[in-house]
């Protein structure tokens, strides 16, 4: 259906004002006190009865970081981040621990129904009853989700239909327990604990995150979907997810967020991992829409995030897509290693920044097996006074013959108080490889403006009209609910931005 | 019915429209013909309400209403269509999505339902096929890569879609081919009724063959200097400007 029409309903609808998903939900915590050191780190991993090798990882990693300092070549300003300020652990109270959601907490149930987000989020809950192999509703495609709130997740569906394929998919500290030897050989492969500041933060401290493997041939029967919301005052976010994804194999990864409307800013450094063996296909989508701090740039979400492909197999191909318009800070290089010779990177990216939004984003694509190719497609929409930088890397190593890369970068200004800045790095040591790098940077007109209003549209609806044709290259590459819903955010945060 | 009373109006502190009384009631379709540079583009984006342009006096009446105190699109929720000289272009924005969302806001102003894309896409398709345009037109992105006689027809296609109650059509004629203006003008014709109002404006007499009006109306240095029957596009046609403005000669 035409989205944008919806799109433009949706803004009528969300025009009170405001974050829209800005509320906290009022359940018990239980917390660990504020700050950092080896006895918190050994606190999580025994609440999380881990192995010793995982505390021992942990450990390391928290040596590491202890000798790092926070890099500062990204444009971007913030206050320092006091890191003894923050809770490393929290999880809502709980009996037993759920096994279905049933057994959850009804307060909690509320949330999600208030997240409110349409299609996907009442298909799982309504399907939970009824989700022990029952066939998809009409055409709704079949979407599982592992809920994290805060740092525990609590609710995983879907997981005997996935099963049936031999799909693992389950929240990260599960697999621990149950796949010790995957998530051993896994972990950290990708981004190693020392790979930067934030990385080796993340996995000192990660409380949790979605687990998923994909056995040989295997495509995946459904989307797999997370949503992560941070949920407790001054908790910091620690997630980190591991697709792996054997020889053959395809999975669809979703991965969305909300964030309810905090004063103080919060700290999030995910670190995602995923790896494609030959001839597999990992696709990872993402809609993040956390608390961007108010209009005057208060508050916010500081989000340092480390997500890395590697393309390990022949001809395998990772697809990274996505829709970034929340959070103050935004410091994010979705990245794939093509290893494997033939295999496939691509990133498709709407960074969207309103306000007093900082982004730098982008990513870095490391060609090292032959014929490797990548695709960089990146839209830049700045508006308010906010800055918003694209920051990308493509390499191509001595041995990459005949490695392909085609870069477009477009920067769209709303207003003239805010800036967009390309900063591509292209390092080629293979005098066969092909590079393309274009970029633009445009405004919206006033007579596309008049246009559309004297066909009827308001100003705002006009610009979200034209903001959504300036993304249509990525929104595209969305599964199709998904893009509907980052449709109306990319309308909604930019609410105020013009007249 | 349009009421046009002493309008003036001036575009970067220059005077361009210099009191402009005109009135084109219902059902009916007045021409408006002058030189380059007498106030004809002008006059369309004053009534549609373009920014840049200030009103400097007179008044302005659609319906009753003072359409100059409104937004562009509270003008054409009230019905009124401006058919542009140079169609915009919109990338990445598909020709039914902005058809349908500016039809449905126009509705949702006017307290009417909302069309779903089934029902809106039957109707577009409908009128498409009356104006010769491939389906695939509504495919496209707005205006993006179409030809002038492309933009024209949609142009056409949009305002036979939003069934306008006053459709201004700023040099529709402009760079179409003769084959393309017949399939303009039977656009136009087609809506002509009691309820369909038109203020055509154009440089030449030829699109006058092919949308009769009943009132032509010439425009030069920002005023009405002559009124009279469709005869007077033909009589302009024969003697050129010059001889109801001196001055242009």
């Amino acid at each position: 259906m035409p989205a944008v029409a919806e799109t433009l309903d949706t803004v009528q609808a969300a025009t009170e004002g405001g974050y829209k998903w800005g509320f906290s939900t009022d359940i018990e915590m239980e917390m660990a006190p504020k700050g950092l050191n080896e006895d918190i780190i050994r606190l999580i991993s025994a609440r999380k009865n881990e192995p010793q090798w995982l505390l021992d990882w942990r450990l390391a990693a928290y040596a590491v970081w202890l000798k790092m300092t926070e890099p500062e070549w990204a444009m971007l300003n913030h206050p320092p981040i006091d890191y003894q300020d923050l809770h490393y652990y929290a999880a809502p109270k709980k009996k037993a621990g759920p096994k279905s959601l049933d057994e959850v907490d009804p307060e909690l149930l509320r949330t999600y129904e208030k997240l409110g987000i349409p299609l996907r989020e009442r298909a799982i809950l309504a399907g939970v009853e009824g989700a022990d192999g029952a066939p998809a509703d009409g055409d709704r495609p079949q979407v599982a989700m592992d809920a994290v709130f805060d740092s525990v997740s609590v609710a995983t569906t879907f997981k005997s239909t996935l099963a049936k394929a031999g799909v693992i998919f389950c929240p990260i500290s599960e697999a621990v327990q149950e796949h010790p030897e995957l998530v051993r050989k896994y972990l950290g492969s990708v981004v190693p604990t020392n790979d930067n500041y934030f990385a080796a933060l993340n996995s000192a401290v990660f409380t949790d995150g979605s687990f998923v493997y994909i056995p040989k041939g295997v495509r995946c029967p459904m989307e797999l979907s997370t949503y992560f919301r941070i949920n407790a005052r001054n908790t910091g976010q620690f997630e980190r997810t591991l697709i792996i994804a054997e020889e053959g194999s395809f999975v669809s990864y979703l991965e969305g967020c909300t964030a309810p409307q905090r004063d103080e800013n919060q700290l999030h450094a995910a670190v995602v991992e995923l790896v494609a063996f030959d001839d597999a296909q990992i696709k990872y989508s993402t809609v993040q829409n956390w608390y961007p701090g108010d209009s005057e740039g208060k508050g916010g979400i500081y989000n340092f995030v480390t997500k890395r492909g590697h393309c390990r197999g022949a001809r395998s191909k990772i697809s990274w897509t996505q829709v970034e318009t929340g959070s103050a800070i935004t410091w994010k290089y979705p990245s794939c290693v093509l290893q494997g010779d033939d295999s496939v990177g691509e990133f498709y990216s709407v960074a969207l920044t309103n306000n007093y939004q900082q982004a730098d984003t982008g990513t870095k694509m490391i060609h090292i097996g032959k014929r490797t190719k990548s695709t960089i497609v990146s839209k830049g929409i700045s508006a308010g006074h906010s800055n918003n930088t694209y920051r990308g890397l493509v390499r191509i190593d001595r041995r990459a013959d005949g490695a392909r890369n085609f870069t477009q970068c477009d920067s769209l200004l709303i207003g003239d108080q805010c800036g967009a800045h390309t900063v591509p790095y292209i390092e080629s040591r293979n005098p066969t490889a092909k590079l393309e790098h274009e970029a633009t940077t445009s405004k919206i007109a006033e007579d596309q403006l008049f246009y559309c209003r004297q066909r009827g549209l308001s100003e705002e609806d006009a610009v979200g009209l034209i903001v959504n044709g300036f993304c249509k290259d990525v929104l595209k590459e969305l599964p199709m609910e998904f893009a509907v819903e980052a449709q109306k955010l990319l309308a909604i945060s930019l609410e105020g931005s013009v007249g | 019915m349009l009421q046009i009373n002493g309008l003036k109006a001036s575009i970067d502190g220059k005077s361009i429209l210099n009191g402009i009384d005109l009135t084109v009631p219902q059902g009916e379709v007045h021409a408006i013909m002058g030189p380059n540079g007498s106030g004809k583009s002008t006059l369309s984006y004053v009534l549609s309400g373009r920014e840049g342009y200030e009103v400097d006096g007179g008044t302005a009446t659609f319906g009753g209403q003072d359409i100059l105190a409104m937004e562009p699109e509270e003008r054409a929720a009230a019905g009124l269509f401006l058919a542009f000289q140079y169609p915009v272009e919109l990338p990445g924005v598909n020709n039914a999505n902005f058809l349908r969302t500016a039809l449905n806001a126009q509705r949702r102003a006017r307290g009417e339902a909302e069309l779903d894309a089934v029902q809106f896409l039957k109707l577009a398709r409908a009128e498409a096929k009356r104006l010769s345009m491939p389906d695939d037109m509504l495919k496209r992105n707005v205006n993006v890569g179409f030809s002038g006689g492309e933009k024209k027809r949609n142009e056409v296609l949009q305002m036979a879609l939003l069934r306008p109650k006053l459709a201004i059509l700023d040099e529709t004629d402009s760079g179409l081919d003769i084959d393309a203006l017949k399939i303009v003008a039977d656009g136009v014709n087609a809506l002509r009724g009691p309820t369909f109002s038109a203020l055509v404006i154009t440089h030449y007499q030829r699109l006058l063959d092919h949308i009769v009006p009943d009132r032509v109306h010439i425009l030069a240095q920002g005023r009405i200097v002559k009124s009279g029957g469709p005869e007077l596009a033909h009589a302009l046609e024969a003697g050129g400007y010059a001889a109801f403005v001196p001055e242009a000669a």
